[in-house]
């Protein structure tokens, strides 16, 4: 009687064992790779952006862009602390805290500086985030998978540029539903979103929407390739990190 | 023994039915946030955890603090404490079950829990302290009631409880300090990134733990035969006052470090909380002081240690005191300044309250049944009862019967 | 022998009784006659990515691959056992040949009491409200 109790847990422990692996086996297995990169993708070992702030300082012209990168990833519009935002502006103190001599050349000074999610090559949003749902591509980008995002918002209190958002609420009540870009999706309630450097576009084979709106001012590309433009213009102009002391390795560079 | 919590009085009935409508209420809140979002709280893009995840932190401290009497029973053979042990492993489970409904309550997407599971990731600080907490609620969810289990039938403690024991003895530093590291180990955020975090997160528990215990006993007292055995209690408030000395003596060490150093990171959520943030919360910040050296002050002189009338002022004074410090004013400062340098003031909303409310009813009633079950036992058996003159029967004290040891 | 608490268990057992067979007295779900849902047929393209059959049964698990493949992968490229090949994309691929997913869609998870959450985030075709 007891031998037999114990020979049932035995096999129903194994059994469930198996449930639980098999099908993950048998996705892998197969042989069959149904699935490729397009053709027309672009590639690079760890994707970068220079803004150049001689050019684009002004918190208008950022604003256009923000607009325009808002409208095509359906980022709503928040008007409260609990705003949302992908690319937006602020001052030189905001964005370089720890680089803010006193009497600094004045127009750098008042400059308005373009801020968006650095992909840093050392992210520590990757390596706080519980699920996976923040993880770092092959490119270097540091993607978000919304499907898996439980909403914890760890990567928020690690992320030392303050690049995340989170959706307080329903996303699509702060959404003009009538001009929603129809090839992008909205995201939910209770997940975190943040700039995705258009992975949706590089995947095509366009550049993202904000470098190719900036009329030169953002130049996009990779900074392991000494031939891409973003290599073209650190070899040639003296640029600047934010936060470069707390080791993340940011992938966005200011022309100063 | 579940059927002991089942018979009791009319006040005890009484006191669990104004539980329950203290939880009936909050959920009213949980459900508006389960249908809205979190956009109910107070917290916001720069202040991206509050309330519920200051909470839980003060209460993983809570479930650590039940070692400051296991660990002299087991480690030290200090058997004084037998007769306190099982209130303290008590305790460590409705701790342990706060903890982790302030996560579930915080967390944006709670149907989605078992993504930590699916994918499961031990890099992530929150992966490792799911672990933790589960297993430090079981592991004294198996010794409490095996323990109780065999008082009750006059036999000695299982064998095959040893290991558990022990590993839950190790297992209570470790949720603590696996709590600390979910802050200290975030580039940029000066308030946490400190390698003494973990260790003022034990000093502070070891000391508003116990005293958070001994209030709960001596109410328990009030209400039922148990009494504490004199000596367990001195003993324990003297661990609450060593604990309260290094935990002050570590929050002094980051002052230093902060203002000598001279680095304007690590100086600005400190000058914030206790000079540029709203009135309410810089008197909040010094009250903390205040409290704190009160209660030092009482703690560690004997008259005042040992007049038992004064104590459960002394200890609610350093309950206010460490809540302050640790159950909202380390989100607080380690969220102000912002990455931007810039200041988002943050403070709980009604309904963000109403939820932690049920929360924290919802813990009482898991002690108020867990305790009435461990007083209903001892009164069976005749340990640490209440004797006329005042005394416990472990005391030997001269009212007390004769015993034949 | 005396039953104890006869009263109480057999009003239970009854009250029980009655709330299980509430549906086929009283419901209309139950009663009437179930018919096949009837998803909007698409006009224009003959064939969908994969077989009648496999979409039908299969749908569920090939768009959560989708899902990790585009997303995770960086993979967005599927060929399917034809050898023919799509873009992986719920909005771009598979709605826009099944252009109303009020209308093909919803017909068979309404029936089979499912709601998946693809829609909280991904946009319908037909437009939201």
């Amino acid at each position: 009687m007891k031998n037999s109790r114990r020979t049932f847990i035995k096999l129903a422990s194994l059994a469930a064992a198996t449930l639980a692996v098999a099908p993950k086996a048998m996705a892998s297995s197969g042989g069959h790779e149904p699935v490729s990169v397009n053709p027309k993708a672009v590639h690079a070992k760890q994707w970068a952006m220079v803004i150049d702030t001689t050019k684009l300082h002004t918190a208008e012209a950022i604003e256009k862009l923000a607009a325009l990168c808002h409208a095509d990833h359906n980022v709503p519009t928040v008007q409260s602390k609990k705003e949302i935002k992908w690319l937006w502006n602020d001052t030189y103190a905001h964005t370089f805290p720890e680089q803010e001599n006193p009497h600094l050349a004045e127009e750098v000074h008042h400059r308005a500086y373009a801020l968006l999610c650095n992909h840093c090559e050392n992210p520590s949003c990757v390596r706080v985030c519980p699920t996976k749902a923040t993880f770092k591509r092959p490119d270097g980008i540091v993607a978000m998978d919304y499907h898996r995002c439980i909403g914890c918002r760890y990567c928020m209190a690690a992320c030392p540029f303050g690049s995340r958002s989170f959706n307080w609420e329903e996303p699509r009540k702060n959404l003009d539903l009538t001009k929603l870009n129809p090839e992008f999706p909205t995201r939910m309630r209770g997940v975190v979103e943040k700039c995705n450097f258009c992975v949706e576009r590089l995947a095509v084979g366009k550049m993202p929407i904000c470098a190719e709106a900036s009329e030169g001012a953002i130049v996009f590309g990779d900074l392991y390739d000494p031939e891409s433009p973003v290599r073209k213009v650190l070899r040639e102009k003296f640029t600047i990190r934010r936060k470069p002391s707390v080791g993340t390795e940011p992938c966005v560079y200011y022309v100063i | 023994m579940l059927e002991l919590a089942l018979k009791g009085s009319k006040r005890y009935y009484g006191w669990i039915a104004f539980l329950l409508v203290l939880i009936g209420i909050g959920s009213m809140a949980w459900i508006d946030q389960l249908r809205n979002g979190l956009v109910i709280t107070g917290m916001s893009r720069d202040v991206s955890w509050g309330f519920y995840i200051s909470q839980f932190t003060y209460l993983v401290g809570l479930a650590a603090s039940g070692v400051m009497i296991v660990l002299p029973n087991y480690f030290h053979s200090y058997k004084t404490n037998k007769h306190m042990v099982i209130f303290g492993e008590f305790m460590a489970i409705a701790a342990c079950i706060m903890c982790l409904f302030f996560i579930v309550v915080d967390i944006g997407q709670p149907q989605r829990m078992m993504n930590m599971i699916f994918h499961p990731t031990p890099n992530s600080i929150l992966f490792w302290d799911m672990i933790v907490l589960n297993g430090y609620l079981f592991l004294n969810l198996i010794v409490g009631w095996n323990c109780l289990q065999a008082d009750r039938v006059r036999l000695p403690h299982p064998h095959w409880l040893k290991p558990f024991i022990y590993v839950s003895i190790i297992w209570a530093f470790s949720i603590h300090t696996v709590t600390a590291f979910l802050y200290q180990g975030l580039p940029g955020r000066h308030y946490w990134l400190t390698a003494i975090l973990a260790a003022r997160f034990l000093a502070s528990a070891f000391c508003s733990g116990p005293a958070i215990l001994v209030l709960v006993l001596l109410v328990t007292e009030k209400f039922t035969t148990f009494k504490m055995p004199r000596n367990a209690l001195k003993t324990l408030v003297k661990i609450i006052a060593y604990a309260m000395c290094i935990n002050m003596f570590f929050f002094a060490l980051e002052i230093f470090t902060s203002f000598y150093s001279n680095i304007p990171g690590h100086m600005h959520p400190i000058t914030y909380l206790f000079e540029h943030a709203s009135a309410g919360l810089v008197t909040l910040m010094w009250t903390f002081i205040a409290f704190a050296a009160i209660a030092i002050t009482l703690l560690v002189t004997p008259k005042f240690r040992n007049n038992l009338k004064l104590l459960p002022w002394t200890l609610a004074i350093l309950v206010i005191a460490t809540w302050i410090d640790k159950g909202l004013g380390l989100l607080i400062g380690g969220f102000n300044p912002t990455p931007f340098e810039t200041i988002t003031p943050y403070w709980p909303t009604g309904k963000e309250l109403l939820v932690s409310m049920m929360i924290y009813a919802t813990g009482a009633l898991v002690v108020t049944i867990l305790f009435k079950i461990a007083t209903d036992v001892k009164k069976e058996m005749g340990h640490s009862q209440a004797l006329p003159c005042g005394c416990s029967t472990e005391d030997h004290c001269d009212c007390a019967p004769a015993e034949a040891e | 022998m005396k039953m104890h608490y006869g009263f109480p268990i057999i009003a239970g057992l009854l009250i029980f009784v009655v709330a299980i067979t509430a549906p086929f007295a009283v419901g209309k779900a139950v009663t009437k006659q179930y018919k096949q849902p009837e998803p909007k047929k698409v006009v224009g393209e003959k064939e969908c990515i994969e077989s009648v059959e496999f979409m039908r049964t299969e749908h569920m698990q090939l768009l959560n691959e989708w899902r990790d493949w585009a997303l995770r992968d960086g993979k967005r490229i599927y060929t399917n056992h034809a050898g023919k090949q799509f873009t992986i994309s719920l909005q771009n691929t598979c709605m826009k040949c099944h252009t109303n997913k009020a209308e093909f869609c919803d017909k068979c998870h309404n029936d089979a009491g499912v709601s998946p959450y693809c829609w909280d985030c991904h946009v319908q075709p037909e437009g939201l409200k």
